[in-house]
Protein backbone atom coordinates (compact mmCIF):
# COMPACT_ATOMS: atom_id res chain seq x y z
CA UNK A 1 0.00 0.00 0.00
CA UNK A 2 2.76 2.43 1.04
CA UNK A 3 4.77 1.58 -2.03
CA UNK A 4 1.82 2.16 -4.31
CA UNK A 5 1.17 5.52 -2.70
CA UNK A 6 4.76 6.46 -3.27
CA UNK A 7 4.66 5.52 -6.93
CA UNK A 8 1.44 7.49 -7.44
CA UNK A 9 2.90 10.52 -5.70
CA UNK A 10 6.09 10.37 -7.71
CA UNK A 11 4.14 10.06 -10.91
CA UNK A 12 2.04 13.08 -9.95
CA UNK A 13 5.09 15.14 -9.09
CA UNK A 14 6.86 14.40 -12.33
CA UNK A 15 3.69 15.16 -14.27
CA UNK A 16 3.46 18.48 -12.45
CA UNK A 17 7.09 19.27 -13.17
CA UNK A 18 6.59 18.50 -16.80
CA UNK A 19 3.57 20.77 -16.92
CA UNK A 20 5.45 23.59 -15.21
CA UNK A 21 8.28 23.39 -17.70
CA UNK A 22 5.88 23.40 -20.58
CA UNK A 23 3.95 26.43 -19.38
CA UNK A 24 7.14 28.41 -18.82
CA UNK A 25 8.49 27.77 -22.25
CA UNK A 26 5.24 28.26 -24.11
CA UNK A 27 4.05 31.16 -21.90
CA UNK A 28 0.40 30.21 -22.41
CA UNK A 29 -0.48 27.69 -19.71
CA UNK A 30 -2.39 24.54 -20.44
CA UNK A 31 -5.29 24.48 -18.07
CA UNK A 32 -7.28 21.51 -16.93
CA UNK A 33 -9.96 21.94 -14.31
CA UNK A 34 -12.18 19.65 -12.32
CA UNK A 35 -15.68 20.46 -11.07
CA UNK A 36 -17.69 18.09 -8.89
CA UNK A 37 -21.46 18.54 -8.97
CA UNK A 38 -23.23 16.94 -6.00
CA UNK A 39 -26.98 16.79 -5.82
CA UNK A 40 -30.04 15.66 -3.89
CA UNK A 41 -33.77 15.80 -4.61
CA UNK A 42 -37.03 15.08 -2.76
CA UNK A 43 -35.35 14.85 0.62
CA UNK A 44 -38.80 15.55 2.15
CA UNK A 45 -37.60 16.57 5.61
CA UNK A 46 -35.85 13.22 6.15
CA UNK A 47 -33.22 14.41 8.61
CA UNK A 48 -32.62 11.20 10.58
CA UNK A 49 -31.51 7.96 8.91
CA UNK A 50 -34.07 5.21 8.39
CA UNK A 51 -34.13 2.81 11.35
CA UNK A 52 -32.19 -0.46 11.09
CA UNK A 53 -35.45 -2.47 11.00
CA UNK A 54 -37.07 -0.49 8.16
CA UNK A 55 -38.39 -2.97 5.57
CA UNK A 56 -37.33 -0.92 2.53
CA UNK A 57 -34.40 1.37 3.38
CA UNK A 58 -32.76 0.06 6.56
CA UNK A 59 -30.03 2.33 7.90
CA UNK A 60 -30.05 4.56 4.81
CA UNK A 61 -29.88 8.34 4.59
CA UNK A 62 -29.50 10.89 7.36
CA UNK A 63 -28.23 14.46 7.19
CA UNK A 64 -25.20 13.94 9.47
CA UNK A 65 -23.91 11.15 7.23
CA UNK A 66 -24.62 13.19 4.13
CA UNK A 67 -22.66 16.10 5.63
CA UNK A 68 -19.72 13.78 6.34
CA UNK A 69 -19.79 12.43 2.81
CA UNK A 70 -19.92 15.92 1.29
CA UNK A 71 -17.11 17.04 3.57
CA UNK A 72 -14.86 14.18 2.48
CA UNK A 73 -15.59 14.94 -1.20
CA UNK A 74 -14.74 18.61 -0.63
CA UNK A 75 -11.41 17.48 0.83
CA UNK A 76 -10.71 15.54 -2.35
CA UNK A 77 -11.81 18.38 -4.67
CA UNK A 78 -12.68 21.82 -3.28
CA UNK A 79 -14.49 22.78 -6.51
CA UNK A 80 -17.87 21.45 -5.48
CA UNK A 81 -21.27 22.66 -6.57
CA UNK A 82 -23.98 21.36 -4.21
CA UNK A 83 -27.53 21.49 -5.56
CA UNK A 84 -31.03 20.36 -4.58
CA UNK A 85 -33.87 19.81 -7.06
CA UNK A 86 -36.78 20.61 -4.76
CA UNK A 87 -39.28 19.05 -2.34
CA UNK A 88 -37.06 19.87 0.57
CA UNK A 89 -40.18 20.11 2.74
CA UNK A 90 -42.80 17.67 4.00
CA UNK A 91 -42.51 14.05 5.03
CA UNK A 92 -41.48 13.88 8.67
CA UNK A 93 -42.60 15.61 11.88
CA UNK A 94 -39.58 17.90 11.58
CA UNK A 95 -41.58 19.79 8.97
CA UNK A 96 -44.87 19.70 10.89
CA UNK A 97 -43.16 20.99 14.02
CA UNK A 98 -40.69 23.54 12.63
CA UNK A 99 -42.05 24.41 9.20
CA UNK A 100 -38.80 23.80 7.28
CA UNK A 101 -36.52 25.85 9.53
CA UNK A 102 -34.26 22.90 10.40
CA UNK A 103 -34.10 21.67 6.77
CA UNK A 104 -32.88 25.09 5.57
CA UNK A 105 -30.44 25.52 8.47
CA UNK A 106 -28.86 22.11 7.87
CA UNK A 107 -28.59 22.70 4.11
CA UNK A 108 -26.89 26.01 4.88
CA UNK A 109 -24.44 24.23 7.21
CA UNK A 110 -23.64 21.76 4.42
CA UNK A 111 -23.05 24.80 2.15
CA UNK A 112 -25.64 24.08 -0.50
CA UNK A 113 -25.22 26.54 -3.38
CA UNK A 114 -28.67 26.48 -4.97
CA UNK A 115 -32.05 24.76 -4.86
CA UNK A 116 -35.16 24.87 -6.97
CA UNK A 117 -38.74 24.84 -5.70
CA UNK A 118 -40.77 21.63 -5.62
CA UNK A 119 -44.55 21.33 -5.31
CA UNK A 120 -44.31 20.32 -1.63
CA UNK A 121 -42.27 23.40 -0.82
CA UNK A 122 -45.66 25.20 -1.08
CA UNK A 123 -47.22 22.93 1.58
CA UNK A 124 -47.34 25.61 4.27
CA UNK A 125 -48.52 28.08 1.67
CA UNK A 126 -46.28 30.47 -0.22
CA UNK A 127 -46.08 32.52 2.99
CA UNK A 128 -44.78 29.43 4.78
CA UNK A 129 -41.93 29.16 2.28
CA UNK A 130 -41.22 32.88 2.47
CA UNK A 131 -41.10 32.74 6.28
CA UNK A 132 -38.27 30.18 6.18
CA UNK A 133 -36.05 32.10 3.72
CA UNK A 134 -34.04 33.82 6.48
CA UNK A 135 -32.80 30.35 7.53
CA UNK A 136 -31.30 29.61 4.09
CA UNK A 137 -27.85 30.87 3.17
CA UNK A 138 -28.26 29.30 -0.31
CA UNK A 139 -30.45 30.75 -3.06
CA UNK A 140 -33.43 29.53 -5.05
CA UNK A 141 -33.68 29.42 -8.83
CA UNK A 142 -36.86 28.96 -10.84
CA UNK A 143 -37.26 30.26 -14.38
CA UNK A 144 -40.82 29.10 -15.08
CA UNK A 145 -42.58 30.15 -11.87
CA UNK A 146 -43.57 33.79 -12.05
CA UNK A 147 -43.78 35.03 -8.45
CA UNK A 148 -44.29 38.72 -9.17
CA UNK A 149 -47.75 38.85 -7.58
CA UNK A 150 -46.72 36.89 -4.49
CA UNK A 151 -44.63 37.46 -1.35
CA UNK A 152 -41.78 35.55 -3.03
CA UNK A 153 -41.36 38.35 -5.57
CA UNK A 154 -37.65 39.19 -5.82
CA UNK A 155 -36.55 36.22 -3.71
CA UNK A 156 -36.23 33.68 -6.52
CA UNK A 157 -33.93 34.19 -9.49
CA UNK A 158 -34.50 32.52 -12.85
CA UNK A 159 -30.84 31.51 -12.98
CA UNK A 160 -27.54 32.02 -11.26
CA UNK A 161 -24.01 32.01 -12.65
CA UNK A 162 -21.46 30.55 -10.27
CA UNK A 163 -17.75 30.80 -10.89
CA UNK A 164 -15.81 27.85 -9.53
CA UNK A 165 -12.05 28.06 -10.02
CA UNK A 166 -12.51 29.94 -13.30
CA UNK A 167 -15.23 27.63 -14.55
CA UNK A 168 -18.40 29.54 -15.33
CA UNK A 169 -21.44 27.44 -14.44
CA UNK A 170 -24.95 28.65 -15.29
CA UNK A 171 -27.75 27.02 -13.31
CA UNK A 172 -31.44 27.64 -13.97
CA UNK A 173 -34.49 26.15 -12.25
CA UNK A 174 -37.73 24.61 -13.51
CA UNK A 175 -40.87 23.75 -11.54
CA UNK A 176 -43.70 21.32 -12.17
CA UNK A 177 -47.25 22.36 -13.19
CA UNK A 178 -49.11 23.44 -10.06
CA UNK A 179 -52.74 23.19 -11.14
CA UNK A 180 -54.25 19.97 -9.75
CA UNK A 181 -51.07 19.18 -7.83
CA UNK A 182 -50.91 21.97 -5.26
CA UNK A 183 -53.91 23.54 -3.60
CA UNK A 184 -54.48 26.97 -5.17
CA UNK A 185 -54.83 28.46 -1.68
CA UNK A 186 -51.17 27.48 -1.14
CA UNK A 187 -49.54 28.64 -4.37
CA UNK A 188 -51.76 31.72 -4.66
CA UNK A 189 -50.84 33.92 -7.65
CA UNK A 190 -47.75 31.95 -8.71
CA UNK A 191 -47.88 31.56 -12.50
CA UNK A 192 -46.54 28.41 -14.15
CA UNK A 193 -44.93 29.00 -17.55
CA UNK A 194 -44.22 26.44 -20.28
CA UNK A 195 -40.95 24.78 -19.22
CA UNK A 196 -39.72 23.95 -22.74
CA UNK A 197 -39.83 27.51 -24.06
CA UNK A 198 -38.37 28.90 -20.83
CA UNK A 199 -35.62 26.26 -20.75
CA UNK A 200 -34.58 26.99 -24.31
CA UNK A 201 -34.40 30.72 -23.62
CA UNK A 202 -32.41 30.17 -20.43
CA UNK A 203 -29.97 27.71 -21.99
CA UNK A 204 -29.32 30.01 -24.96
CA UNK A 205 -28.83 33.01 -22.69
CA UNK A 206 -26.41 31.15 -20.41
CA UNK A 207 -24.44 29.30 -23.07
CA UNK A 208 -24.40 31.82 -25.93
CA UNK A 209 -24.67 35.25 -24.35
CA UNK A 210 -23.23 34.71 -20.88
CA UNK A 211 -20.61 32.29 -22.25
CA UNK A 212 -21.01 29.73 -19.48
CA UNK A 213 -18.71 26.73 -19.71
CA UNK A 214 -21.43 24.49 -18.30
CA UNK A 215 -25.23 24.84 -18.21
CA UNK A 216 -27.20 22.93 -15.59
CA UNK A 217 -30.98 22.71 -15.39
CA UNK A 218 -32.27 22.10 -11.87
CA UNK A 219 -35.68 20.61 -12.50
CA UNK A 220 -38.66 19.42 -10.50
CA UNK A 221 -40.56 18.31 -13.62
CA UNK A 222 -40.13 14.57 -13.05
CA UNK A 223 -37.99 12.00 -14.87
CA UNK A 224 -40.60 10.34 -17.12
CA UNK A 225 -44.34 9.54 -17.07
CA UNK A 226 -44.97 6.21 -18.72
CA UNK A 227 -48.77 6.54 -18.52
CA UNK A 228 -48.74 10.15 -19.76
CA UNK A 229 -46.34 10.20 -22.72
CA UNK A 230 -47.32 13.78 -23.64
CA UNK A 231 -46.52 15.23 -20.24
CA UNK A 232 -43.32 17.25 -20.12
CA UNK A 233 -40.53 15.59 -18.13
CA UNK A 234 -36.74 15.73 -17.87
CA UNK A 235 -36.09 13.09 -20.53
CA UNK A 236 -38.37 14.92 -23.00
CA UNK A 237 -36.88 18.29 -22.09
CA UNK A 238 -33.40 16.93 -22.79
CA UNK A 239 -34.29 15.95 -26.35
CA UNK A 240 -36.37 19.06 -27.13
CA UNK A 241 -33.75 21.66 -26.21
CA UNK A 242 -30.09 22.48 -26.77
CA UNK A 243 -27.23 24.11 -24.84
CA UNK A 244 -28.05 22.19 -21.64
CA UNK A 245 -25.25 19.93 -20.37
CA UNK A 246 -26.93 18.39 -17.34
CA UNK A 247 -30.48 18.10 -16.05
CA UNK A 248 -30.72 17.35 -12.34
CA UNK A 249 -34.24 16.21 -11.65
CA UNK A 250 -36.73 15.43 -8.92
CA UNK A 251 -40.44 14.92 -8.22
CA UNK A 252 -40.89 11.34 -9.49
CA UNK A 253 -38.62 9.85 -6.79
CA UNK A 254 -36.81 7.99 -9.55
CA UNK A 255 -33.89 5.79 -8.54
CA UNK A 256 -31.41 5.50 -11.41
CA UNK A 257 -28.38 3.23 -11.31
CA UNK A 258 -26.49 5.82 -13.32
CA UNK A 259 -27.21 9.10 -15.13
CA UNK A 260 -29.11 8.76 -18.40
CA UNK A 261 -27.30 10.07 -21.49
CA UNK A 262 -29.59 11.45 -24.21
CA UNK A 263 -29.11 13.41 -27.44
CA UNK A 264 -30.43 16.98 -27.51
CA UNK A 265 -32.17 18.64 -30.48
CA UNK A 266 -28.83 19.11 -32.28
CA UNK A 267 -27.42 15.67 -31.49
CA UNK A 268 -25.21 16.60 -28.55
CA UNK A 269 -25.08 14.63 -25.31
CA UNK A 270 -27.20 15.68 -22.32
CA UNK A 271 -27.05 13.96 -18.95
CA UNK A 272 -30.24 13.48 -16.94
CA UNK A 273 -29.94 12.37 -13.34
CA UNK A 274 -32.11 11.90 -10.26
CA UNK A 275 -31.26 10.14 -6.99
CA UNK A 276 -34.55 8.77 -5.68
CA UNK A 277 -35.72 10.47 -2.51
CA UNK A 278 -35.46 10.93 1.30
CA UNK A 279 -31.71 11.65 1.22
CA UNK A 280 -30.93 7.98 0.61
CA UNK A 281 -28.41 8.82 -2.12
CA UNK A 282 -26.13 11.62 -3.17
CA UNK A 283 -25.63 12.18 -6.89
CA UNK A 284 -22.09 12.91 -8.00
CA UNK A 285 -21.10 14.10 -11.45
CA UNK A 286 -17.49 15.08 -12.16
CA UNK A 287 -16.69 17.38 -15.06
CA UNK A 288 -13.13 17.71 -16.34
CA UNK A 289 -12.39 20.80 -18.42
CA UNK A 290 -9.60 21.82 -20.71
CA UNK A 291 -8.78 24.99 -22.65
CA UNK A 292 -6.19 23.32 -24.85
CA UNK A 293 -7.59 23.11 -28.37
CA UNK A 294 -5.56 19.98 -29.10
CA UNK A 295 -7.24 18.16 -26.22
CA UNK A 296 -10.69 19.57 -26.94
CA UNK A 297 -10.59 18.40 -30.53
CA UNK A 298 -10.50 14.81 -29.24
CA UNK A 299 -14.09 15.28 -28.07
CA UNK A 300 -15.40 14.32 -24.65
CA UNK A 301 -15.78 10.98 -22.96
CA UNK A 302 -18.71 10.18 -20.70
CA UNK A 303 -18.13 7.52 -18.09
CA UNK A 304 -21.31 6.52 -16.27
CA UNK B 1 -4.46 64.29 4.78
CA UNK B 2 -3.66 65.02 1.19
CA UNK B 3 -1.17 62.25 1.02
CA UNK B 4 -3.64 59.82 2.46
CA UNK B 5 -6.21 60.74 -0.14
CA UNK B 6 -3.72 60.26 -2.92
CA UNK B 7 -2.76 56.96 -1.51
CA UNK B 8 -6.42 55.90 -1.58
CA UNK B 9 -6.74 56.91 -5.19
CA UNK B 10 -3.70 54.89 -6.11
CA UNK B 11 -5.07 51.89 -4.25
CA UNK B 12 -8.40 52.27 -5.95
CA UNK B 13 -6.76 52.54 -9.33
CA UNK B 14 -4.57 49.59 -8.56
CA UNK B 15 -7.61 47.51 -7.55
CA UNK B 16 -9.38 48.63 -10.67
CA UNK B 17 -6.38 47.68 -12.75
CA UNK B 18 -6.18 44.29 -11.11
CA UNK B 19 -9.90 43.71 -11.60
CA UNK B 20 -9.62 44.70 -15.20
CA UNK B 21 -6.63 42.45 -15.73
CA UNK B 22 -8.41 39.57 -14.05
CA UNK B 23 -11.51 40.25 -16.09
CA UNK B 24 -9.83 40.33 -19.46
CA UNK B 25 -7.70 37.29 -18.79
CA UNK B 26 -10.83 35.45 -17.66
CA UNK B 27 -12.83 36.44 -20.70
CA UNK B 28 -10.15 35.02 -22.97
CA UNK B 29 -10.31 31.57 -21.48
CA UNK B 30 -13.05 29.28 -22.62
CA UNK B 31 -13.17 25.86 -21.07
CA UNK B 32 -14.56 22.79 -22.72
CA UNK B 33 -15.70 19.60 -21.08
CA UNK B 34 -13.39 16.72 -21.97
CA UNK B 35 -14.58 14.05 -19.58
CA UNK B 36 -17.68 13.42 -17.46
CA UNK B 37 -18.02 10.82 -14.75
CA UNK B 38 -21.34 10.19 -13.04
CA UNK B 39 -22.31 7.99 -10.15
CA UNK B 40 -24.77 7.61 -7.32
CA UNK B 41 -23.43 7.30 -3.79
CA UNK B 42 -25.63 5.48 -1.30
CA UNK B 43 -25.68 7.25 2.05
CA UNK B 44 -25.12 4.29 4.34
CA UNK B 45 -21.74 4.73 5.89
CA UNK B 46 -21.93 5.47 9.59
CA UNK B 47 -20.51 8.95 10.06
CA UNK B 48 -17.85 7.92 12.59
CA UNK B 49 -15.96 5.71 10.13
CA UNK B 50 -15.42 8.57 7.67
CA UNK B 51 -12.23 10.65 7.94
CA UNK B 52 -11.61 12.85 10.96
CA UNK B 53 -12.87 16.23 9.67
CA UNK B 54 -15.86 14.58 8.03
CA UNK B 55 -16.64 12.86 11.32
CA UNK B 56 -16.35 16.20 13.03
CA UNK B 57 -18.83 17.91 10.73
CA UNK B 58 -21.20 14.97 11.15
CA UNK B 59 -20.98 15.37 14.91
CA UNK B 60 -21.57 19.09 14.59
CA UNK B 61 -24.72 18.46 12.52
CA UNK B 62 -25.85 15.77 14.93
CA UNK B 63 -25.47 18.14 17.90
CA UNK B 64 -27.42 20.78 16.03
CA UNK B 65 -30.32 18.42 15.28
CA UNK B 66 -30.55 16.96 18.78
CA UNK B 67 -32.62 19.61 20.58
CA UNK B 68 -35.08 19.72 17.66
CA UNK B 69 -35.37 15.91 17.71
CA UNK B 70 -35.71 15.62 21.49
CA UNK B 71 -38.60 18.05 21.49
CA UNK B 72 -40.48 15.99 18.89
CA UNK B 73 -39.58 12.63 20.44
CA UNK B 74 -41.14 13.67 23.71
CA UNK B 75 -44.50 13.80 21.90
CA UNK B 76 -44.32 11.09 19.31
CA UNK B 77 -42.40 8.13 20.64
CA UNK B 78 -45.13 6.68 22.81
CA UNK B 79 -46.35 3.29 21.55
CA UNK B 80 -50.06 3.53 20.74
CA UNK B 81 -50.86 0.22 19.04
CA UNK B 82 -49.40 -2.88 17.44
CA UNK B 83 -49.48 -4.15 13.86
CA UNK B 84 -49.44 -7.97 13.75
CA UNK B 85 -48.28 -7.80 10.14
CA UNK B 86 -46.79 -5.22 7.77
CA UNK B 87 -49.45 -3.19 5.96
CA UNK B 88 -48.05 -2.21 2.58
CA UNK B 89 -49.02 -0.14 -0.46
CA UNK B 90 -48.86 -2.86 -3.08
CA UNK B 91 -51.78 -3.91 -5.25
CA UNK B 92 -53.27 -3.05 -8.63
CA UNK B 93 -56.74 -1.75 -7.68
CA UNK B 94 -56.61 -1.81 -3.89
CA UNK B 95 -53.84 -1.96 -1.36
CA UNK B 96 -53.77 -2.97 2.31
CA UNK B 97 -52.84 0.62 3.30
CA UNK B 98 -55.58 2.01 1.06
CA UNK B 99 -58.25 -0.23 2.56
CA UNK B 100 -57.07 0.56 6.06
CA UNK B 101 -57.07 4.35 5.60
CA UNK B 102 -60.38 4.54 3.74
CA UNK B 103 -62.02 2.32 6.37
CA UNK B 104 -60.85 4.33 9.35
CA UNK B 105 -61.48 7.70 7.66
CA UNK B 106 -65.04 6.53 6.86
CA UNK B 107 -65.59 5.29 10.41
CA UNK B 108 -64.15 8.24 12.33
CA UNK B 109 -65.62 10.92 10.03
CA UNK B 110 -69.04 9.29 10.14
CA UNK B 111 -69.18 9.72 13.93
CA UNK B 112 -68.55 13.46 13.57
CA UNK B 113 -70.88 13.84 10.57
CA UNK B 114 -73.75 12.06 12.32
CA UNK B 115 -73.37 14.21 15.42
CA UNK B 116 -73.14 17.49 13.56
CA UNK B 117 -75.42 17.00 10.56
CA UNK B 118 -77.53 13.98 11.52
CA UNK B 119 -76.64 12.32 8.23
CA UNK B 120 -74.48 9.32 7.31
CA UNK B 121 -71.51 8.98 5.02
CA UNK B 122 -71.90 6.59 2.06
CA UNK B 123 -68.44 6.53 0.49
CA UNK B 124 -64.84 7.39 1.34
CA UNK B 125 -62.37 8.20 -1.45
CA UNK B 126 -58.78 9.29 -0.79
CA UNK B 127 -55.75 9.34 -3.07
CA UNK B 128 -53.05 6.71 -3.37
CA UNK B 129 -50.33 9.37 -3.67
CA UNK B 130 -51.38 10.78 -0.30
CA UNK B 131 -50.25 7.64 1.54
CA UNK B 132 -46.61 8.47 2.09
CA UNK B 133 -45.42 5.29 3.78
CA UNK B 134 -46.39 1.86 5.05
CA UNK B 135 -47.00 0.50 8.55
CA UNK B 136 -44.24 -1.92 9.51
CA UNK B 137 -45.00 -4.98 11.62
CA UNK B 138 -44.64 -4.28 15.34
CA UNK B 139 -45.17 -1.32 17.62
CA UNK B 140 -46.95 1.67 16.16
CA UNK B 141 -46.46 5.24 17.42
CA UNK B 142 -47.91 8.65 16.63
CA UNK B 143 -44.74 9.16 14.60
CA UNK B 144 -46.01 6.53 12.17
CA UNK B 145 -49.17 8.56 11.66
CA UNK B 146 -47.03 11.57 10.74
CA UNK B 147 -45.06 9.50 8.26
CA UNK B 148 -48.19 8.04 6.64
CA UNK B 149 -50.00 11.38 6.52
CA UNK B 150 -47.50 14.23 6.83
CA UNK B 151 -49.81 16.71 5.11
CA UNK B 152 -52.07 19.03 7.05
CA UNK B 153 -55.15 17.87 5.12
CA UNK B 154 -58.52 17.51 6.78
CA UNK B 155 -61.68 15.51 6.15
CA UNK B 156 -64.44 17.09 4.08
CA UNK B 157 -67.85 15.60 3.29
CA UNK B 158 -69.47 16.51 -0.02
CA UNK B 159 -72.82 15.56 -1.54
CA UNK B 160 -72.57 14.07 -5.03
CA UNK B 161 -75.31 12.79 -7.33
CA UNK B 162 -75.22 9.20 -8.58
CA UNK B 163 -74.00 10.46 -11.96
CA UNK B 164 -70.89 11.88 -10.31
CA UNK B 165 -70.29 8.60 -8.49
CA UNK B 166 -70.30 6.95 -11.92
CA UNK B 167 -67.75 9.56 -13.03
CA UNK B 168 -65.70 8.73 -9.95
CA UNK B 169 -65.61 5.04 -10.96
CA UNK B 170 -64.59 5.98 -14.52
CA UNK B 171 -61.91 8.30 -13.17
CA UNK B 172 -60.42 5.52 -11.03
CA UNK B 173 -60.30 3.19 -14.05
CA UNK B 174 -58.68 5.81 -16.27
CA UNK B 175 -56.09 6.81 -13.66
CA UNK B 176 -55.12 3.16 -13.04
CA UNK B 177 -54.28 3.89 -9.43
CA UNK B 178 -55.36 1.99 -6.33
CA UNK B 179 -56.99 4.99 -4.67
CA UNK B 180 -58.25 4.16 -1.16
CA UNK B 181 -61.98 3.45 -1.48
CA UNK B 182 -64.70 2.40 0.96
CA UNK B 183 -68.47 2.02 0.47
CA UNK B 184 -68.30 1.89 -3.32
CA UNK B 185 -67.68 -1.37 -5.16
CA UNK B 186 -67.68 -2.06 -8.90
CA UNK B 187 -66.35 -4.32 -11.60
CA UNK B 188 -64.18 -3.18 -14.50
CA UNK B 189 -65.82 -4.67 -17.59
CA UNK B 190 -64.00 -6.02 -20.61
CA UNK B 191 -64.78 -2.70 -22.33
CA UNK B 192 -62.85 -0.94 -19.51
CA UNK B 193 -66.09 0.62 -18.22
CA UNK B 194 -67.45 0.27 -14.67
CA UNK B 195 -70.36 -2.13 -14.10
CA UNK B 196 -72.23 -3.64 -11.15
CA UNK B 197 -71.72 -0.39 -9.26
CA UNK B 198 -72.90 -0.77 -5.68
CA UNK B 199 -72.95 1.70 -2.81
CA UNK B 200 -72.89 -0.25 0.42
CA UNK B 201 -74.42 -3.22 -1.42
CA UNK B 202 -77.22 -1.21 -3.09
CA UNK B 203 -77.28 -0.46 -6.84
CA UNK B 204 -76.20 3.10 -7.72
CA UNK B 205 -79.15 5.49 -8.37
CA UNK B 206 -78.38 8.34 -10.75
CA UNK B 207 -80.60 10.94 -9.11
CA UNK B 208 -79.78 10.08 -5.51
CA UNK B 209 -77.51 12.20 -3.29
CA UNK B 210 -74.52 10.40 -1.81
CA UNK B 211 -72.27 11.71 0.97
CA UNK B 212 -68.61 11.20 0.20
CA UNK B 213 -65.84 11.86 2.71
CA UNK B 214 -62.51 12.86 1.23
CA UNK B 215 -59.69 15.36 1.85
CA UNK B 216 -59.76 19.10 1.29
CA UNK B 217 -56.84 18.61 -1.14
CA UNK B 218 -58.93 16.44 -3.45
CA UNK B 219 -62.09 18.56 -3.18
CA UNK B 220 -60.03 21.59 -4.23
CA UNK B 221 -58.99 19.92 -7.47
CA UNK B 222 -56.05 17.79 -6.35
CA UNK B 223 -55.18 14.79 -8.56
CA UNK B 224 -57.68 16.16 -11.10
CA UNK B 225 -60.70 14.66 -9.34
CA UNK B 226 -62.93 17.13 -11.15
CA UNK B 227 -66.18 15.31 -10.25
CA UNK B 228 -65.81 16.89 -6.78
CA UNK B 229 -66.40 20.30 -8.41
CA UNK B 230 -70.05 19.30 -8.92
CA UNK B 231 -70.65 18.88 -5.19
CA UNK B 232 -73.96 20.40 -4.09
CA UNK B 233 -73.20 20.43 -0.37
CA UNK B 234 -69.89 20.68 1.48
CA UNK B 235 -69.12 20.12 5.17
CA UNK B 236 -65.64 20.74 6.56
CA UNK B 237 -65.31 18.34 9.50
CA UNK B 238 -62.21 20.22 10.75
CA UNK B 239 -60.72 16.82 11.50
CA UNK B 240 -57.16 16.30 10.24
CA UNK B 241 -56.60 13.02 8.42
CA UNK B 242 -53.52 12.45 10.56
CA UNK B 243 -55.53 12.87 13.75
CA UNK B 244 -58.00 10.29 12.44
CA UNK B 245 -55.10 7.82 12.23
CA UNK B 246 -53.78 8.75 15.68
CA UNK B 247 -57.27 8.46 17.21
CA UNK B 248 -57.71 5.05 15.59
CA UNK B 249 -54.34 3.86 16.95
CA UNK B 250 -55.31 5.03 20.42
CA UNK B 251 -58.72 3.33 20.33
CA UNK B 252 -57.63 0.04 18.71
CA UNK B 253 -54.59 -1.54 20.27
CA UNK B 254 -54.28 -4.08 17.44
CA UNK B 255 -54.42 -2.81 13.86
CA UNK B 256 -56.75 -4.84 11.67
CA UNK B 257 -56.90 -4.57 7.90
CA UNK B 258 -59.91 -5.63 5.81
CA UNK B 259 -58.72 -7.38 2.68
CA UNK B 260 -62.05 -7.47 0.83
CA UNK B 261 -62.00 -6.78 -2.92
CA UNK B 262 -63.56 -3.38 -3.71
CA UNK B 263 -62.76 -3.11 -7.38
CA UNK B 264 -62.66 -6.31 -9.38
CA UNK B 265 -61.78 -6.92 -12.96
CA UNK B 266 -63.90 -8.96 -15.39
CA UNK B 267 -61.77 -11.75 -16.81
Amino acid sequence: MKRRDFIQKTAATSALLGLGGFSLSSFKSVNTKHLTVLHTNDVHSYIDPFPANHPKNPNMGGVARRAALIESIRKENPNVLLLDAGDIFQGTPYFNYYGGELEFKLMSMMQYDLATIGNHDFDNGIEGLYAQLPHASFEFVSANYDFKNTVMNGHVKPYKIINKDGIKVGVFGLGVGLDGLVDKKNYKETIYLDPVGVAQDMARLLKQEKKCDLVICLSHLGYKYKDEPDKICDTKLATLTKDIDLIIGGHTHTFLDKPTVLKNSVGQDVLVNQVGCYGINLGRIDFYFDDDTAVISNGKSIVV
Amino acid sequence: MVNLKNYNVVTKLFVLLLTFAAFTSCAEKKFYVTRIEGKEIGITQPAETANATAGQSAQQIENFIKPYRDNIDKDLSMVLANAPETIDKSGEWQTPMGNFLSDITFEKSNIVFKQREHKSIDICLLNHGGIRTIISKGDVTARNAYEIMPFENSAIVVALKGEEILEMAKYIISEKKPHPLKGLTFTIGKDNQPKDILVNGQPLENAKNYYVVTSDYLVNGGDNMIFFKKATERYDLEYKLRNIIIDYFKANKVIKVEKDQRISKEL
